[in-house]
């Protein structure tokens, strides 16, 4: 093993003690460290215009509103003396759309994800894994396009079921409303969303430590307890975060929504056979109109809300995320 | 397409059938009879779900594939804008839509991939205590923000504030408010994912810590920054929402992002999705497919330079 | 040129806690130093305070003196980073830079302080892998991945890459607890042939390790958790495996503890 060559191996003179001074390193260490600090800063100050803005533009609106903002279900906002706008509508259509879509989405996403990741073989899980991701990046627009045109008389007949069996419970109480539903914004805001929790749910059960899983299996697990024990529990803050980033894009969907849900009159209802519009389809729908300054902000108004509500999905999700990871780690 | 390749692979894929196997597993003590049919149903259960997530994801691309091949097939939608078509009229081309959609999603890149990747860096790096929390928290809010309303932003900022116009900067300013967090995102889980023993033996070595950022940590995470900023990029291309607001379509070519209507793919495809024309029906789904191929492409060239980069995960 | 270090009533702390509390001790040039003790002495936390990497992290903070050849490392005016050029670590779990090759990964430390000269480089290369032993297994495949050697390999590997920087102190962490046998075999051959050229210091776990490979042996023992780990004895190592001068070196050396 060893070698018998006895030449010197370090020929070199070393550095004496000043060359432990050699300050070299600070000055580039320090600029790299502005830089990245500098970014930093720079992100910090894009979400303060935001809100700066935001507020700034819907505050007038806001105090000139004659109806109430949280629970009306008015809105005029074309003459500026007479504002009267209220977002009850809009809330409850985009939260009930979302949470439908994610009600539908999370439970198979899992599936999926632990599909490609712990039971498809190899040349199946692969090609399928990419596919998965490639949809993830398909436009909403698409989306949208393909559930108003090809999805809608499919799910039409299976609507009608529901409304049978179903319809003395107020959620699926027959309407007026025949083609675009909020049943049908909801199916396609699962398929849409389906992509995405899939393909971050899927890169957390593949970083499930090897140790972990082998641990469960020696003591005699099937694959199945292997995963409730190994993979699930380490997997699960990050599901979460995929879940709500989920439920986030739902939130905020636009096109798609604006293109399926037909926007309603008349007396409201609580059904998810009716239409009507979400937060942003309602903004998306008067994009070409904002032309006082008093309505653009009832619009930014009810953006703004919307904005909250994502931040509220987001923080939930944070906290879920921190509490997990005392016992993760 | 799927129900021939998982026929197989249902097989493959259950350890239960193996005899070997069940004779090993009765071994494993008492109540294993339950256990194994639990088992069973946790099998069947994961390649039902498959099967319910693949066919509407294959039947929108089958659609789109279908409806809108013919219409790339004509090299004059390569070339040609839609200057002059109405919607009775076939043909035309995309050229001027697609200039729109990959000048605004460069210009988007330019901005947001350096400040992502540097507040990452930050974040993972250097970032401590409360600064770095704060960071983070924001970054956050942005991740938050939907499309609509970062579009809204930039209208009060762009236009109601400043005066100017919809132009395609404009798009590309409320892209940069979707795409930054994005990038933070993904760029600080691969960096996290950089061992830190790799950083503690680049300073056993005497390299100063910028050098082994730039040297060691950001090359073992590039393939993973690179997939995140493809896929950062593919989202942003094809966000319809700002573009309602902040970005008008036109049939005719415009290269100058500070100066008139931009046309581009989505609003492309929004300006006839009410139309039953069969010369509108095919554009808009000419449009979508082309979306998706330069979608897909980048997608594709991102996994590629992923898998020739030397990084081993 | 090997150079020795001494240490002047050190004390180690993350954030408020003190992990390590006045240690004196004197480490000669060209020898081998072995540090043991149980685990959470405190002996791989004081081994890091050597070429200043424990203030890599965080909260890591250091008080007391450590001189190399009588100058102080935690001097005002002394760069961190030129001290980890002087003095070189191989750590617990072999760590190759995964996207480099066996050649650039024995470069890397010249290569990130700026020498490119390829001629010269390969020099370099050539006499690390040779003086870690290593030269002969992998002189035909330089260009593969480092990843892809042995678990020992790797770690001679990564040796290789310390001492291609010319340190005059290399620091070893434990270097042969993720080995086999035969790989621990080799490296502690290795590290007898080395200290030739360097001064060694090497945290070790297996006291048999310690008394084959090491000239002097100082013991390290915690007086229970939260209480900060204390340098109980330094010795000749023959000294200390046959008579120790304190009651707590013998128990543990004989086994009656940690």
């Amino acid at each position: 093993m060893a070698t018998t060559t006895s030449t010197p191996r370090v020929p070199d003179a070393p550095p004496g003690p000043e060359g432990l001074k050699q300050g070299l390193s600070r000055g580039p260490d320090r600029a790299f460290k502005m830089l990245a600090g500098g970014s930093s800063a720079v992100v910090v100050a894009l979400v303060v215009i935001v809100g700066v803005y935001l507020i700034s533009k819907a505050w007038p609106s806001l105090a000139a509103n004659g109806a109430s903002f949280l629970t009306s279900r008015e809105w005029s906002v074309a003459d500026p003396d007479a504002l009267r706008f209220g977002i009850a509508p809009l809330l409850w259509v985009t939260v009930i759309s979302s949470v439908v879509a994610m009600a539908i989405a999370v439970p198979v996403a899992i599936g999926v994800a632990l599909y490609l990741t712990h039971y498809a073989p190899p040349r199946v899980a692969k090609p399928f894994a990419y596919l998965v991701d490639l949809l993830a990046a398909v436009p909403s627009i698409v989306f949208g396009l393909w559930g108003a045109r090809v999805l809608m008389p499919y799910v039409q007949p299976f609507q009608d079921a529901l409304k049978s069996a179903f319809g003395w419970f107020p959620l699926f109480a027959p309407t007026a409303v025949q083609a675009g539903t909020i049943f049908l914004a909801s199916i396609v805001l699962a398929i849409m969303i389906l992509p995405i929790i899939t393909a971050l749910s899927r890169e957390v059960f593949r970083q499930t430590p090897v140790g972990h899983m082998e641990a469960a299996l020696a003591l005699g697990a099937t694959r199945w307890e292997m995963i409730r024990t190994a993979v699930l529990p380490f997997g699960r803050p990050g599901v979460v975060s995929a879940a709500m980033l989920g439920l986030g894009r739902a939130l905020g969907e636009t096109i798609a929504v604006t293109i399926i849900l037909s926007t309603t009159t008349g007396a409201f209802s609580w059904s998810l056979f009716f239409g009507g519009e979400t937060f942003a389809s309602k903004i998306a729908n008067a994009a070409s109109e904002f032309d006082s300054p008093s309505k653009t902000g009832a619009y930014i108004a009810a953006g703004l809300v919307l904005f909250l509500l994502t931040f509220a999905v987001n923080a939930i999700a944070r906290v879920i995320i921190d509490r997990r990871k005392g016992f993760t780690e | 397409m799927s129900a021939t390749s998982l026929t197989p692979s249902l097989a493959a894929a259950d350890p239960g059938d193996a005899s070997p196997g069940d004779e090993l597993r009765t071994l494993n003590g008492g109540g294993s009879g339950s256990r194994r049919v639990k088992d069973r149903i946790a099998t069947v259960v994961m390649h039902l779900a498959f099967l319910v997530a693949v066919i509407p994801l294959v039947w929108i691309l089958w659609t789109v594939v279908s409806q809108g091949y013919h219409m790339l097939l004509e090299s004059t939608w390569w070339t040609n804008s839609q200057r002059g078509v109405t919607v009775r009229d076939f043909g035309g081309g995309a050229y001027h839509a697609m200039a729109g959609t990959v000048m605004q999603a460069a210009v988007t890149a330019l901005i947001s991939v350096p400040l992502g990747v540097f507040t990452a860096i930050y974040l993972v790096e250097y970032g401590r205590g409360r600064l770095a929390r704060a960071v983070s928290f924001m970054v956050d809010i942005l991740t938050g923000i939907p499309s609509i309303v970062a579009a809204l932003t930039v209208y009060a900022l762009w236009i109601s504030t400043f005066g100017f116009s919809r132009v395609g900067f404009a798009v590309s300013l409320s892209l940069v408010l979707l795409m930054v967090p994005t990038i933070v995102r993904s760029t600080e889980e691969m960096l996290k994912l950089v061992p830190n023993e790799l950083r503690e033996a680049s300073y056993a070595l005497g390299v100063p810590k910028w050098k082994t950022i730039v040297k060691i940590v950001l090359p073992t995470a590039f393939s993973g920054i690179i997939t995140g900023v493809l896929l950062g990029l593919a989202r942003v291309m094809g966000e319809t929402a700002p573009l309602l607001i902040l970005g008008p379509y036109t049939k005719s070519i415009n290269m100058d992002l500070f100066n008139g209507n931009m046309a581009s793919l989505p609003t492309m495809i929004n300006q006839d999705r009410t139309e039953f024309l069969d010369a509108a029906v095919q554009r808009t789904w000419g449009a979508a497919l082309t979306l998706i191929l330069i979608v897909m492409a980048l997608n594709i060239a991102g996994r590629a330079i992923g898998h020739f980069s030397k990084v081993k995960s | 040129m090997a150079k020795r270090i001494d240490v002047k009533d050190l004390n180690v702390y993350y954030g408020d806690f003190r992990a390590v509390e006045g240690v004196t001790m004197g480490i000669d040039a060209r020898s081998v130093t072995a540090f043991i003790g149980p685990s959470g002495c405190g002996k791989s936390t004081f081994l890091r305070t050597l070429n200043r990497m424990h203030e890599v992290l965080p909260i890591g903070r250091v008080d007391g003196e450590v001189l190399l050849d009588g100058a102080d490392l935690y001097d005002k005016n002394v760069d961190p980073v030129a001290v980890r050029r002087t003095i070189g670590m191989v750590f617990q779990r072999p760590n190759p830079f995964p996207t480099m090759s066996i050649f650039d990964n024995v470069a890397a430390g010249l290569r990130l302080n700026g020498m490119k000269k390829k001629s010269e480089l390969q020099d370099v290369v050539e006499r690390a892998l040779q003086g870690a032993n290593l030269w002969k297994e992998v002189k035909d495949r330089l260009d593969k991945p480092g990843a892809g050697l042995s678990g020992g390999q790797q770690q001679r590997l990564c040796i290789a890459r310390a001492i291609a920087v010319r340190p005059q102190v290399l620091l070893m962490d434990e270097p042969c607890s993720a080995l086999d046998p035969i790989s621990t075999l080799a490296i502690e051959d290795l590290i007898s042939e080395l200290k030739n050229d360097y001064t060694i210091v090497i945290v070790t776990h297996n006291m048999q390790q310690a008394a084959r490979v090491s000239d002097r042996t100082a013991f390290f023992n915690i007086a229970g958790t939260g209480a900060p780990g204390k340098l109980i004895e330094v010795d000749q190592t023959a000294t200390m495996f046959s008579s120790p001068r304190e009651q707590a070196t013998e128990d543990y050396i004989s086994g009656r503890f940690g």
